[in-house]
């Protein structure tokens, strides 16, 4: 799960990781309100939506009066702002952070993931502060500073030491920087960070050393333990299908596509997706409807999948173990009854109670396309896409 | 032969009075698995059909005769079941749960290093020798056995399709493992590579990947510096989008890494034989394989 930029500055403040003044505002008026009890100018004005690039895409700007804090609040408070993360199809912007603006005298890297290989926790570090890091690694990989942590060691002053060293820090700021890594590793570790990055970490002209930017991503695994957490959830942020199908526990993400697809399990899901593609089409969907999906499930799914306008032809491709074939057809039977049936569907099943299934399909008098295996599937959806095509 | 598990291998089921734990313990059962015990704290002494119940692996060890536990315990509590089964000395803990968090595993795998005792999951559908034993959750009758092939996945599903289109051509399998869709997994493909290697009844392997982390690359490695049989290899994922998790915690491309073509290419010039098509895996088992 990902929070704003603004979120994840309170947390920083919870945990003593200094961050410049401010506050969020949702309005131009409001972000004036704020500007006024930060003490002078100038004052920055930052767009919060989820995807990064913001500065780059006109949403960071810097204001030098209470009139221009205003105007340019209002310029991007309900703009649509486009970056390289958002996609050409851009994100409306609904608040900005107003911030005091900070005497920079350095740019830094830092950030703390899981990592996958090592089972570790990993602090990265760089001195080339407000780049995008993937760039730096690709390009110079000896300026990034890594150190693995044993979750069970916990992070010790020489792991700080380390890193602080690696960035050739002056000396009036080794302290304040060891004891602002502890606290953020705390912070992950207490809220089970699937990464937490600041990008640019300051150094300011008096020595000082702030987190200018603020990212937190949490793990989805364990939001059941950080109630709190899930009160930043920001629904605007999301694919209005997919914040519908997490109401009905689907696993679901809407794609460009123009054929849609409903699977059990994630990678046969993805295996799906791909064969859509190798038959000429492309797939409008990732949809894993689970191990133990119920009727309701599958036709929650196909109604989700089928109120998708760019959705030409669905197939349904379910692997019976768990999830028996039979509930699958009684599913896709009412959910085709309630909703009606307005593209064609191409269904493969295999597995437990595979022929209680195709009785269920045949007696339900629609109009179903049933493939015997998934190579016949794949021909079948690449009838539909050449048809698609012709029009 | 087979790797890891076989008819002699004596099973306790943690969270065995659970819904899921009493559904797939009597398909276990069924299928001729030696379960011997069952673990829920607070209903030691309970029976679940004929299968005693203990509040403690230790107990399970102890009286019982466990040496491998399949785990169906919610993911709250699941690092805390895999951690008891090894300071209980079993030597395979098979983890099904789903949902684990990932400092959680991380603190489980950095506890279990350099004891002696092998993980399996979490976040899989289990192992099966066909023919013996299954300690996991996977439909049994799509399984052949007798070998000669291995089968190792980070899926579920897409596991059986393969077992499924393999059977079908009357391909049979030593055993069938299901390593998990976690970012943090305790046996990954080399663990399984290598035991398949050194299994005289296994003649090659098919390894089913996909998107996220660089397990396949150096699986890949692996293969080409020490594999002498045959690997047939799938990836899924190569439609999907970056940035985002398809439905395994772990299948994520995140910062341009993890991608399905990378893999692909890795495992291609490993000399693993990639297939392209999931619907002509079998035949193109029967062509490497035959």
């Amino acid at each position: 799960m990902k929070i704003h930029e603004y979120q994840a500055k309170e947390l920083f403040r919870k945990y003593g990781v200094p961050t410049p003044q401010g506050r969020a505002a949702f309005s131009a008026e409001e972000a004036v309100e704020v500007a006024k009890t930060l003490g002078g100018y100038p004052v920055v004005v930052k767009a919060q939506i989820h995807a990064g690039g913001r500065g780059k895409g006109g949403g960071v700007k810097l204001a030098q009066s209470e009139q221009e804090v205003g105007s340019i609040a209002g310029q991007i408070i309900g703009m649509n702002l486009v970056t390289h993360q958002t996609g050409p199809q851009g994100q409306e912007v609904k608040k900005v952070l107003v911030e005091q603006g900070l005497n920079i005298a350095q740019e830094l890297y830092l950030s703390i993931i899981p990592d996958r290989a090592l089972a570790k926790i990993v602090i990265m570090a760089s001195e080339a502060g407000g780049m995008d890091i993937e760039d730096v690694a690709a390009k110079t990989p000896q300026k990034i500073i890594k150190v693995a942590i044993n979750p069970l060691q916990g992070i010790q002053a020489y792991h700080c030491r380390q890193v602080a060293f690696g960035l050739n820090l002056p000396a009036a700021s080794i302290k304040p920087f060891v004891a602002l890594l502890k606290n953020l590793y705390q912070l992950f570790v207490d809220y089970d960070g699937s990464l937490v990055e600041i990008n640019p970490l300051v150094l300011t002209a008096d020595g000082s050393v702030v987190a200018l930017d603020a990212k937190i991503n949490f793990d989805d695994n364990a939001l059941f333990r950080h109630k709190d957490i899930l009160e930043y959830r920001d629904l605007d942020e999301e694919d209005p299908l997919d914040v519908e199908a997490s109401k009905y526990n689907l696993n679901y993400i809407n794609l460009d596509g123009n054929v849609g697809n409903m699977v059990n399990g994630a990678g046969l899901a993805m295996a799906t997706m791909d064969l859509i593609k190798l038959a000429g089409a492309e797939p409008a969907n990732f949809l894993d409807v689970g191990g133990g999906a119920s009727a309701e499930m599958v036709e929650n799914g196909f109604r989700i999948i089928l109120s998708d306008p760019s959705v030409k032809g669905i197939l349904i491709n379910i692997f019976g173990g768990i999830l028996r074939c039979d509930v699958l057809a009684e599913g896709v039977v009412q959910a085709a009854k309630k909703t009606g049936i307005s593209v064609p569907v191409v269904v493969r099943m295999e597995g437990t109670n595979i022929e209680e299934g195709r009785r269920i399909l045949a007696e339900s008098g629609l109009d179903l396309i049933t493939a015997a295996d998934l190579k016949d599937a794949a021909a079948k959806v690449a009838q539909i896409a050449k048809f698609e095509a012709k029009k | 032969m087979s790797i890891f598990v076989d008819k002699n291998s004596r099973v306790v089921v943690q969270g065995i009075t659970g819904k899921e734990g009493q559904f797939h313990t009597r398909h276990c059962v069924e299928y001729g698995t030696q379960v011997v015990a069952g673990v829920t704290p607070g209903k030691g002494g309970q029976k679940m059909d004929a299968v005693p119940v203990f509040n403690t692996v230790k107990d399970a060890v102890d009286e019982a005769g466990a040496n491998c536990s399949l785990i169906f315990v919610p993911p709250a509590f699941a690092a805390d079941a895999v951690m008891e089964a090894a300071d209980a000395g079993i030597d395979l803990i098979v983890t099904i749960t789903e949902g684990i968090p990932v400092l959680d595993m991380m603190k489980v795998m950095n506890y279990l290093a350099g004891k002696p005792v092998r993980l399996i999951g979490p976040n899989c559908p289990g192992i099966i020798t066909p023919g013996e034993a299954k300690i996991g959750i996977m439909p049994a009758p799509i399984h052949k056995p007798g070998g000669p092939i291995g089968v190792i996945s980070r899926s579920g599903t897409l596991t059986y399709e393969v077992v499924n289109q393999l059977s079908l051509k009357g391909i049979g399998q030593t055993t069938c493992i299901g390593i998990g869709g976690d970012p943090i997994i305790g046996s990954n493909f080399i663990d399984c590579l290598d035991a398949f290697e050194n299994d005289p009844d296994t003649l090659g392997v098919v390894m089913v990947g996909e998107i996220g982390g660089t397990a396949e690359e150096e699986a890949a490695e692996f293969v080409a510096a020490h594999m002498s049989k045959p690997v047939v290899g799938f990836i899924s994922g190569l439609t999907a989008p970056p940035g985002r998790r398809m439905g395994h915690a772990g299948a994520i491309i995140s910062g341009g890494s993890g991608t399905a073509a990378a893999k692909i290419e890795a495992m291609q010039a490993a000399g693993i034989h990639v297939c392209e098509n999931l619907g002509e895996l079998g035949e193109q088992c029967v062509d490497v394989f035959k």
